[in-house]
């Protein structure tokens, strides 16, 4: 790493665990060099952060406010909590209102096995969903040669749009309506396979965490995803 | 019908903009839905290639204002009130007698192209409800034989309502003509600027910090705190701004409305003076959407004041202090009264709030230093050097001295502004607004809007100040107090609520993405079936909490506070009748 000369080191404590964190630094970037794992489903390497899915919201000593994670720099002195009996509660409620909205039904998914989110309520231990299901009638967009959305297996994460945008440049996808209506779009809410500016490059297929982005002529627990292009993309424009 | 639309209209408007940046993203939208009604693919294609936006961004920019139109549209809107304060007063009868007329229902546009007719969020004219916007034109206590004058535009404009005393912030509103500089000059205007300009911007602050003015829109952060940080943050003045938050939408809160519709200077002279004392040349003012004709009176008034030499270059003759003002409008989304999403809003983005820190005194507007003020808080720090520290401080109580404008509206009398001084009791409050109309009890006082919560009767005696608001957990807000007498239906206000949450919600974040559509859905099924069922009680409740806890922004954490506070004042609304 090139960052690593003439920086200051600033100490502080997460979960008891006392950790050295150089300037600039995330509390995710820094729980993850320290084997601390915080749950996340919307945090990318190698991508702006965005901050909306709420489930590495952290405690920091002195503080009532929960914060991501994923943006708040570690400072000297700080004591953060990751894992404390409301942070548990309120990822458990958070990810019940995520499973409740669309149709996340695994047992027929392309992603099943390789799906973030199904490995999310594994690790928070949501086993039943508690909420009523919405069940949204949402299209599947098939016009794409190569890649399909179903826009019913889609969180918003944005990790689509953002390396669209930031890796690719293409700035194909984007997001519409509000609330409850967000939808990912391409261009002028286009079929995918009319898209001028699409380049079809798969980016965004690789890094969407759940089956709502697949490639055509995948069946059940075929669509494997991966990401490890995209640290490596990153590192090399930085050299 | 022609489906292509003339794009040779589009030219000229397109050579105007040409070489702009994605800041002129929502001015070009307004300016190019005039010439159209609404924005067809071919114009949204063509703002993108002018203004070198994506098109994606573009078509979802469009989608996220609610008063942009992706499909045909009538270039005659009407729009009614449809949120609580209104139908406290009987917007349901008017709506009724509306929709009848029209034969259109809400989102519909007539066969013939003439006209659409929308239901939208509170239009901030609470205190003339039920009220409505034929396009531009704002129109008041509607009743259901008024239809047939509004849809003529026969209707006279409803005017400021103000009261009390003393009128410090309001002083010249509704005595001055709105967009002349000579009769604002006649009545004082200026003058307080001359006296700031005499003095050094560090003796300024060190004012409004002694003042202890807070936050007036909602958030009570010390101004003069505020205006030190972005005075310290690195930068040149030519880097840094000063914003006036105009995009008051909080259901049941009017209170900016009346000064920028009757003395737009006014707020023009507090923006300079905020900026000279923080050292930024870049002005803005966000005025809501619903707004048009505070929206014209400002613009009218910025243009003036420039031509005057009020704003641009060594105002007044004071050497380096240059400062000029940027009137925009929104396009109907509460969200955009969120400080960060209002700077997206002005950067042509969809108003998506960002994740503080970093605060907008370093990384506001395009990441510069900012200071983003509500515009009675602007009005309130001239309102100091006008009147003199000594004399602010002998009003209102010792740690909220000064004036507060009050939102009165629903069951009372008189509902209008009231700038008074903080100390007075909310049962004070509302009989000097004449009390409830006819022999009838207060059923609850909605404090605060409806990010607030509920007092019931017993609870009035409370005195409107912060400190009182803090140690009795209630928000001054942005000074909304709605009275509910014992008619009104408590099960048809939560909804109202709920709705507006959930039609608000930018969705950015799950817990209130998700969480106030469920809210909705909950409280739907108590207004129907009078009654909820246990497990929608605590469902309820819970997401009520991970709302409030874990929502990025101010919006999510407040989405549920009046909703909880209605719950455990009357858990009979909620629970009784259950099937």
């Amino acid at each position: 790493m090139k960052r690593q000369a003439n920086v200051r080191i600033k100490t502080l404590k997460i979960d008891g665990i006392d950790v050295g964190a150089r300037e600039g630094e995330t509390i995710l970037e820094l729980a993850r060099e320290n084997g601390i794992h915080i749950p996340t489903l919307c945090h990318l390497d190698g991508v702006s952060d965005w901050g909306g899915c709420r489930l590495c919201l952290i405690e920091i000593k002195g503080s009532n406010r929960l914060v991501p994670a994923c943006m708040a720099q570690a400072e000297e002195g700080m004591e953060v909590f990751t894992k404390t009996p409301r942070l548990v509660t309120y990822r458990k409620m958070i990810l019940d209102l995520l499973l409740s909205e669309r149709n996340h039904v695994c047992a027929v998914c392309v992603s099943n096995g390789h799906c973030d989110l199904q490995s999310m309520a594994q690790e928070l231990g949501n086993t039943h969903v508690g909420l009523p299901y919405l069940n949204p009638s949402l299209p599947v967009d098939a016009t794409h040669p190569y890649f399909i959305m179903d826009h019913n297996r889609c969180i918003l994460c944005q990790r689509c749009v953002r390396v669209c945008r930031e890796i690719e440049g293409a700035q194909t996808k984007g997001a519409m309506g509000r609330g409850i209506e967000v939808r990912i779009i391409h261009d002028l809410n286009e079929p995918w396979g009319q898209s001028l500016t699409c380049t079809s490059c798969g980016k965004c297929v690789q890094v969407c965490p759940t089956g709502a982005l697949l490639q055509r002529g995948k069946a059940v627990g075929e669509m494997v995803k991966r990401r490890d292009f995209l640290p490596y993309l990153q590192m090399m424009r930085e050299d | 019908m022609n489906n292509f639309p003339d794009l040779t209209l589009l030219t000229p408007l397109l050579e105007r903009y040409n070489g702009r940046s994605r800041e002129a993203l929502l001015p070009l939208l307004h300016e190019a839905q005039a010439l159209y009604g609404w924005l067809p693919r071919e114009v949204q294609e063509a703002v993108s290639r002018t203004l070198r936006v994506p098109l994606a961004d573009v078509h979802g920019v469009i989608e996220f204002y609610t008063m942009f139109y992706n499909k045909p549209t009538s270039r005659r809107v009407i729009r009614v009130c449809d949120d609580i304060a209104c139908r406290l007063r009987g917007s349901a009868d008017f709506i009724a007698a509306l929709e009848a007329r029209l034969g259109l229902r809400s989102g519909e546009t007539s066969s013939d192209g003439s006209v659409t007719y929308e239901r939208v969020p509170c239009l901030g004219m609470c205190e003339h409800g039920p009220n409505a916007l034929h396009n531009d034109d704002p129109a008041g206590n509607l009743t259901p034989a008024d239809v047939d004058n509004f849809l003529a535009r026969a209707h006279p404009e409803p005017r400021i309502q103000k009261h009390g005393g003393p009128l410090l912030k309001l002083a010249r509103a509704g005595k001055v003509i709105p967009w002349s500089l000579s009769d604002y000059e006649q009545h004082g205007g200026y003058t307080t600027l001359r006296k700031a300009l005499a003095m050094t911007p560090e003796a300024i602050i060190a004012t409004i910090e002694a003042s202890k003015i807070l936050g007036r829109g909602g958030a009570m952060f010390p101004t003069g705190l505020k205006w030190r940080f972005t005075r310290n943050a690195p930068g040149t003045p030519a880097e840094k701004h000063v914003i006036a938050n105009a995009d008051e939408s909080e259901p049941g809160t009017f209170k900016d409305r009346g000064l920028l519709e009757e003395d737009p200077f006014g707020l023009i002279e507090a923006m300079t003076i905020a900026a000279y004392a923080i050292g930024a040349e870049n002005g803005w003012i966000f005025v809501r959407g619903e707004y048009p004709r505070a929206y014209r009176r400002l613009a009218t008034a910025v243009a003036r004041a420039r031509q005057a030499g009020y704003l641009g270059h060594n105002i007044l003759g004071k050497e380096d202090f240059h400062f000029d003002i940027q009137v925009r409008l929104g396009a109907g989304a509460y969200i955009c009264g969120e400080e960060t999403a209002l700077f997206e809003a002005i950067e042509g983005k969809r108003g998506f709030p960002r994740i503080k820190p970093p605060f907008p005194t370093t990384h506001g507007l395009f990441q510069q230093p900012t200071t983003i003020n509500n515009v009675e808080t602007l009005m309130a720090a001239m309102a100091v050097l006008t009147i003199g520290l000594e004399e602010w401080l002998k009003i209102g109580t010792p740690d909220s001295p000064g004036t507060k404008w009050f939102c009165l509206s629903g069951h009372v009398a008189k509902p209008g502004v009231y700038e008074l001084p903080f100390g007075l009791t909310i049962r004070e409050l509302i009989e000097l607004a004449g009390g409830v109309p006819g022999d009838r009890q207060i059923q609850a006082v909605l404090m605060g809007g409806a990010a607030g919560v509920f007092l019931p009767p017993d609870r009035l005696d409370l005195p409107l100040t912060y400190e009182s608001a803090k140690a009795n957990n209630f928000p001054i807000g942005s000074g909304v107090v709605m009275v509910f007498d014992e008619t009104a239906d408590m099960r048809y206000a939560l909804y109202q609520l709920a709705h507006f949450f959930a039609h608000e919600s930018c969705g950015k974040c799950y817990p209130c993405q998700l969480g106030t559509q469920r809210q909705l859905e909950i409280l739907q099924r108590v207004l129907h079936n009078g009654g909820s069922t246990p497990a929608d009680k605590a469902a309820l409740e819970d997401v009520g909490f991970a709302m409030t806890h874990t929502s990025l922004c101010g919006l999510g954490q407040t989405a549920a506070t009046a909703v909880l506070s209605a719950t455990q004042l009357w858990p009979e609304l909620i629970v009784a009748n259950q099937r």
